[in-house]
């Protein structure tokens, strides 16, 4: 394998609704941000590959437009996914190790606002059995989470904790939504919005992008002081009836965490795309992730969920502690579909090999 | 280190039609996929990673739909990864699913697209509004036709150029079992009377909206080696233009003929029309064979046309073009790439049954996508590559 790293990231300042700016818009200053902190023009960079969705944007081949923010001319080697950024970045990764490009940009954005999200994310269920029912998303993770307390795996008091404490975290990250909280009893005392879940255990709704930049060996001893090394990188998929999971463990987390290699040396830090508080729970067990491991340091998704760069983003605020040496070994995880049903996670260093 | 070499060792297609009704959306994936591993000699135990592509969600109405088929495509605990890249995204596709290959990080892996076009109308879905143009536009052939129009003032092609390439690879279709058209009695007349759609082209100078899917099986060398009749993929690579931009020469994209040049050099074709026996070009409209002949680099600028009048990509032509009937053919959008590249393969391995060409050595595939912007191409040989 050859060794890639993170020499660059950047992101939008998160917002509920990103009312006077289209995708394009949103966009651009991230990329033009991402390659000055590195100086690279796109005509420097190998490949190009991004993560959207249509179904939030609301209108058929919405990632080409976009394309024309980044400056395709002359045309680029590129691809897309209509996957969160971190599976892009993984396609990216992939074609540095086949040799073929030794720098890489990667993208991913979402304008959740314009309609209701909790309505289209039950578009993503099976169209015959599931769909029908327009089963929302909020419902779905509340099945889980009611799992989750049933099997012991948490408790409402550890759920209102990790909501108090990732949006206490996120009061030192300027790009995140949400930056304060009330104590974890006062939150217990509000109103349950689908039982057992409470407003402080779901993800606010976000518009927001992010971009990395990836680049090999000395190409990114060059680009960067300290580039963040990707030493595992892997994601797996369950399958999509939720009547025949366990939802109270994540199958595919652990699979991935394995080959990524999670295990392999001690963890100083981990951002974790849980999008609700349960979830951190059932990830952070998945991983193997003990008391000694901080946990969304930048507030996570609980402080800022732009759907398909919100799983980019934990690569990039794992990155970007490690290259300024707050870590030095840290678990980067992504996730899509209902319930945690697709996961991926990245394990970077800061230290040579 | 080299990249590992990648041997295409199954495919599969499923029978393409208007509407599929008797199969849901894995059924139709399934279809192709489980004949792919029965040509492969595999089951679904033995693939490592799923590559899914298919065209925008709204086709189907289902949101990244992958996850759905998680299940049907045998991908529950491995990695799947879903791409779409507009109508290039059935070779974008096989390209990605071909990367994790030759990266050594898989050894086995299988490739998937399809579109059920029939459960929404794809025609009004790819009626997109144009920046700064009042919204005139009709499908992907009002948006085309200008661009055949100014082709046809440049090369000052005569009129009858697009019928003839209709009705060849409409021909070509009755030779392949799986193509959505059979037009049994199809006549030069027949085409050039059929109705003006999107002026120059015709009713019958344009794509069907099928229902379809397209699997292949990926090995790498050893598995190549292991096989008895395997494609082996001499070279491939993707170019992305901008829709909008000044000068940009929409007939002749340079994305398209640098992409070309790329796949050429990695496949060591030095020249086209020479070197490459057989292509199977993404021709949704009949005037883009001229089109691609020149950005492809089988004919000087200007001189396409003459290739077609002169019957040059007939199936007994010098360098046939499409012998499976081509996207004219059959279009379940995001699989038509797949299809080309899948084609193309089994040409090289001489499995195209009825329209096989005979002693195809080398074949190139290809695909396009957006506003002529995207493109995705592969050539394919019967032997091993040195490297």
């Amino acid at each position: 394998m050859r060794d890639v790293a993170v020499v660059a990231f950047a992101q939008s300042h998160h917002v509920r609704r990103e009312q006077y700016r289209n995708e394009v818009e949103l966009l651009m200053p991230v990329l033009h941000k991402v390659k000055s902190e590195v100086g690279l023009d796109q005509t420097q960079i190998d490949f190009t590959c991004s993560g959207s969705t249509d179904y939030l944007a609301g209108s058929a081949f919405s990632f080409v437009s976009t394309l024309d923010g980044v400056g395709a001319r002359p045309p680029i080697s590129e691809s897309h996914v209509e996957m969160d950024g971190a599976w892009a970045l993984y396609e990216a990764w992939v074609k540095i190790q086949t040799g073929m490009a030794d720098t890489a940009l990667v993208y991913g954005y979402g304008k959740s606002s314009p309609g209701a999200l909790r309505d289209v994310l039950s578009r993503q269920l099976d169209p015959y059995y599931m769909a029908p029912l327009w089963p929302d998303s909020v419902g779905l993770a509340a099945l889980q989470a009611r799992a989750c307390l049933d099997a012991g795996v948490t408790t409402v008091e550890e759920m209102a904790a990790i909501a108090a404490r990732s949006r206490r975290a996120a009061a030192a990250n300027e790009y995140a939504q949400l930056t304060s909280s009330a104590d974890p009893e006062a939150l217990l005392a509000g109103p349950e919005i689908a039982a057992p879940l409470r407003r402080h255990d779901c993800p606010p709704v976000t518009d927001g992008a992010a971009a990395v930049i990836l680049a090999a060996g000395d190409r990114a001893r060059e680009l960067a002081a300290r580039p963040a090394w990707i030493r595992g990188i892997d994601h797996r998929i369950e399958a999509h009836a939720l009547g025949v999971r366990d939802l109270t463990t994540s199958v595919s987390t652990r699979l991935a965490g394995d080959r990524a290699g999670v295990g392999d040396r001690p963890v100083d830090l981990a951002e974790l795309h849980a999008p609700f508080t349960h979830q951190e729970v059932v990830v952070r067990e998945a991983l193997g992730l003990g008391d000694g491991v901080t946990i969304n340091p930048s507030g996570g998704p609980l402080a800022a969920n732009p759907l398909i760069a919100a799983g980019l983003i934990r690569i990039g605020e794992a990155a970007t502690r490690i290259a300024r040496g707050d870590a030095n070994r840290a678990v980067a995880h992504a996730t899509s579909g209902p319930c945690l049903q697709q996961n991926l996670v990245c394990v970077l260093e800061g230290g040579e090999r | 280190m080299a990249k590992e070499r990648v041997a295409v060792v199954g495919i599969g297609q499923t029978r393409h039609q208007a509407t599929r009704g008797d199969v849901s959306i894995a059924g139709l994936v399934r279809e192709a996929a489980v004949e792919a591993l029965q040509d492969a000699g595999m089951t679904w135990a033995d693939i490592e990673a799923v590559v899914i592509g298919k065209a925008p969600d709204f086709f189907e109405g289902v949101m990244m739909p992958e996850l759905y088929l998680a299940d049907a495509l045998g991908a529950v605990g491995k990695p799947l990864l879903r791409v779409h890249t507009a109508g290039s995204v059935g070779g974008s596709t096989a390209l990605v699913a071909a990367s994790l290959i030759q990266a050594r990080i898989h050894r086995r892996v299988l490739t998937v697209a399809f579109e059920k076009q029939s459960e929404s109308e794809a025609m009004w879905a790819l009626t997109l509004p144009i920046p700064f143009s009042p919204p005139l536009v009709a499908g992907a052939g009002g948006y085309f036709a200008p661009h055949i129009r100014a082709y046809m003032r440049r090369s000052g092609a005569p009129e009858h150029i697009g019928v003839l390439v209709a009705l060849k690879d409409r021909l070509n279709a009755l030779k392949n079992p799986k193509a959505h058209l059979h037009e049994e009695g199809i006549t030069f007349e027949s085409v050039n009377d059929s109705i003006m759609l999107w002026d120059p082209i015709r009713y019958s100078e344009t794509c069907p909206s099928s229902d379809g899917a397209c699997a292949m099986v990926f090995t790498d060398e050893a598995g190549g080696d292991a096989a008895t009749d395997p494609a082996w993929m001499l070279g491939g690579a993707m170019r992305s233009e901008p829709t909008m931009a000044p000068g940009r020469d929409q007939v002749n994209p340079i994305g398209g003929r640098e992409c070309a040049a790329e796949v050429y050099a990695q496949a060591g074709i030095a020249d086209p029309r020479r070197d490459i026996d057989v292509a199977e070009v993404y021709v949704p409209f009949s005037w883009y064979e001229p089109m691609w002949l020149e950005n492809l680099g089988f004919a000087e600028e200007g001189q396409g046309w003459k290739l077609v009048e002169d019957g040059a990509t007939a199936m007994d032509g010098d360098i046939p073009w499409n012998p499976s009937g081509g996207v004219l053919s059959s279009n379940p959008i995001g699989a038509s790439g797949m299809i080309r590249f899948a084609e193309a393969a089994m040409q090289v391995r001489g499995r195209a049954g009825e329209h096989q060409i005979d002693g195809a050595r080398v074949a190139l595939g290809h695909a396009y996508g957006g506003g002529s912007q995207f493109f995705a191409m592969w050539a394919v040989g019967a032997g091993k590559p040195s490297s």
